[in-house]
């Protein structure tokens, strides 16, 4: 790859904060506000002045514009606002790349990645209602009761399981290990809630083959990252945490309608998977810790497996709970809790989890972490992935 | 081949529109005189689903809808137990499958899969449809499967 077109080791995220996280329709807060206080988070933490941001970028056609905050912040140039088009938090590791991209070219020197959520304002994901017809897409597949989020992505679990023979284990064991890392941060929404063998496989269905526990929560809160250029970096509160890479990708047809997909069995993650070892000059063995977005667990395998981690043959050896945890295991996942246990921001909590994991500052540390890695969105028609690393790394 | 019903498998919940830009009417047109409607292109004969403007192989807007023979294989299924609509909170569990359809270029199409809503689920099972007649406004008809 030309290094004048790859922004690898001179983008860094400089600054990361959140809410409080809030269970489902729990926050005091209107969704702006929490995203006002995410953003005033992240920039105590990286010692910057609000008023030097500007750029945004967010995912998920996030309500809150950035005219609005840049209005409310009192930024005198909001140079640069972007969205990602892809579905559900698919987005998290785009908004990171998009950010890095408009600071590359120049558009933007201080670009916040945002996102918030207030379900209880706005409604939740995996319940409905409504009595008018329905058109274009969701007319294949909403009158035979698909509809939810955990159902739109069921059925290329039961395939994959089916063409793979991946069982039920690995699933069982990204639970787990989610849960068990929530027990060590406080911000965790599921902090002082264990999950045990027993109890994943009594959990109910959701919808088959996934139980409860195989799905992420529902949540209120907001979390922002704070990127600019690595030069800047140096003079700032926190050591810095790179951008080795950040792509995103669908495959053929990925976005087409009636769960037609050409690739049906895939996380999304193969093309973008590719030009980020590419783009960062890794390997997967080089990944020192990893946040593989749950939305689903099964999805998780395929991303894990589709990033190198582990094959569609030792899936079920590799991913255990034993390989799993961030006190002694190989591949250790989701150091906060993820999706599953710490809280459902759409993913930009993993994200943040990576630059933690670099700075040296998870409440899971993995000892000398030099490159982690953060993936989003499994199985979505667009999915992005990004790689975190240290000065030295870069 | 087919079959068609008047009962409602999945009561309540919001019925389906043509797009407003007229773009899959013929398919929704055919359920209601129990023919399966698909697009295949006039330029290099293959069928697409779900539908669009251009034929996603050769780039043509010249594309047709025809009647292709309802039957095809389940290629994936998931059983919904969690009522994600307030019309389905006293439904209990229910079959959606993924189907797909050989003879018309393994193009899948989602339905519900009707009789037992326990009955194991085998990949590569045989299925046809089952035209769904429904009183709506307007009526509509779904397409739903069952095994062969």
């Amino acid at each position: 790859m030309n290094d004048d077109y790859n922004l690898r080791g001179k983008v860094a995220v400089v600054g990361v904060g959140e809410t409080t996280y809030y269970k489902h329709g729990q926050s005091p807060d209107p969704e702006f506000v929490l995203v006002l206080k995410a953003i005033l988070a992240a920039c105590e933490d990286a010692g910057i002045s609000p008023k030097e941001i500007d750029g945004f970028c967010s995912y998920s056609n996030d309500r809150n514009d950035p005219p609005r905050l840049a209005n409310a912040l009192g930024i005198p140039e909001l140079r640069y606002s972007n969205m990602q088009w892809t579905s559900g938090g698919g987005g998290a590791a785009a908004a990171v790349q998009n950010a890095s991209g408009a600071i590359m070219a120049g558009s933007a020197n201080v670009v916040v990645a945002y996102r918030g959520l207030a379900q209880g304002q706005f409604g939740r994901f995996g319940r409905s209602g409504g009595s008018r017809p329905v058109s274009g897409a969701a007319a294949y597949t909403l009158p035979y009761g698909m509809m939810s989020a955990a159902q739109m992505y069921a059925m290329r679990t039961t395939r994959f399981m089916h063409e793979h023979g991946v069982g039920r284990g690995a699933m069982r064991a990204i639970a787990m290990a989610c849960y068990h890392h929530a027990q060590n941060n406080p911000r965790a929404v599921m902090h002082g809630k264990t999950l045990d063998a027993e109890t994943y496989d009594s959990s109910r269905w959701i919808t088959e083959p996934y139980r409860l526990f195989d799905c992420c929560l529902e949540n209120d809160g907001a979390a922002a990252m704070i990127i600019t250029r690595t030069d800047r970096a140096k003079d700032l509160a926190k050591p810095a945490a790179l951008v080795l890479g950040a792509q995103q990708s669908g495959g053929h047809r990925s976005g087409a309608t009636a769960e037609n997909a050409t690739d049906y069995v895939t996380s999304s993650f193969k093309p973008a998977v590719k030009h980020l070892y590419e783009q960062a000059g890794i390997t997967a063995t080089d990944i020192d810790v990893v946040q593989s977005y749950e939305n689903f667990t099964g999805g998780v395998v395929m991303s894990l497996i589709e990033h190198g981690l582990c094959t569609y043959e030792n899936a079920d050896e590799v991913l255990t709970f034993d390989n799993l945890r961030a006190d002694g295991g190989k591949l250790p996942l989701n150091t906060s809790g993820g999706n599953l246990a710490e809280c459902y921001m759409h993913g930009l909590g993993l994200q943040i989890e990576a630059v933690r994991q670099v700075r040296g500052e998870s409440c899971n540390q993995i000892p000398d972490v030099k490159v982690a890695l953060a993936n989003a969105g499994p199985m979505v028609a667009v999915a992005s992935t990004a790689l975190y690393g240290t000065e030295e790394t870069a | 081949m087919s079959r068609s019903t008047n009962e409602a498998h999945l009561p309540g919940l919001r019925q389906p529109a043509a797009a407003n830009d007229g773009l899959d009417a013929p398919f929704w047109e055919g359920t209601r005189v129990h023919e399966l409607r698909v697009q295949r292109c006039k330029e290099c004969g293959l069928h697409q689903w779900g539908p669009e403007w251009m034929c996603h192989t050769c780039n043509s807007f010249e594309l047709d809808w025809v009647a292709v023979e309802p039957t095809g294989k389940i290629y994936s299924w998931q059983r919904p137990h969690h009522p994600v609509h307030n019309a389905l909170s006293d439904r209990g569990p229910y079959i959606i499958v993924l189907v797909e359809l050989p003879h018309a270029d393994d193009i899948r199409m989602v339905g519900n899969l009707l009789g037992d809503p326990s009955q194991d689920i085998e990949i590569g099972a045989p299925v046809s449809v089952v035209f769904e007649d429904r009183e709506g406004d307007p009526d509509f008809t779904l397409v739903q499967w069952e095994v062969t």
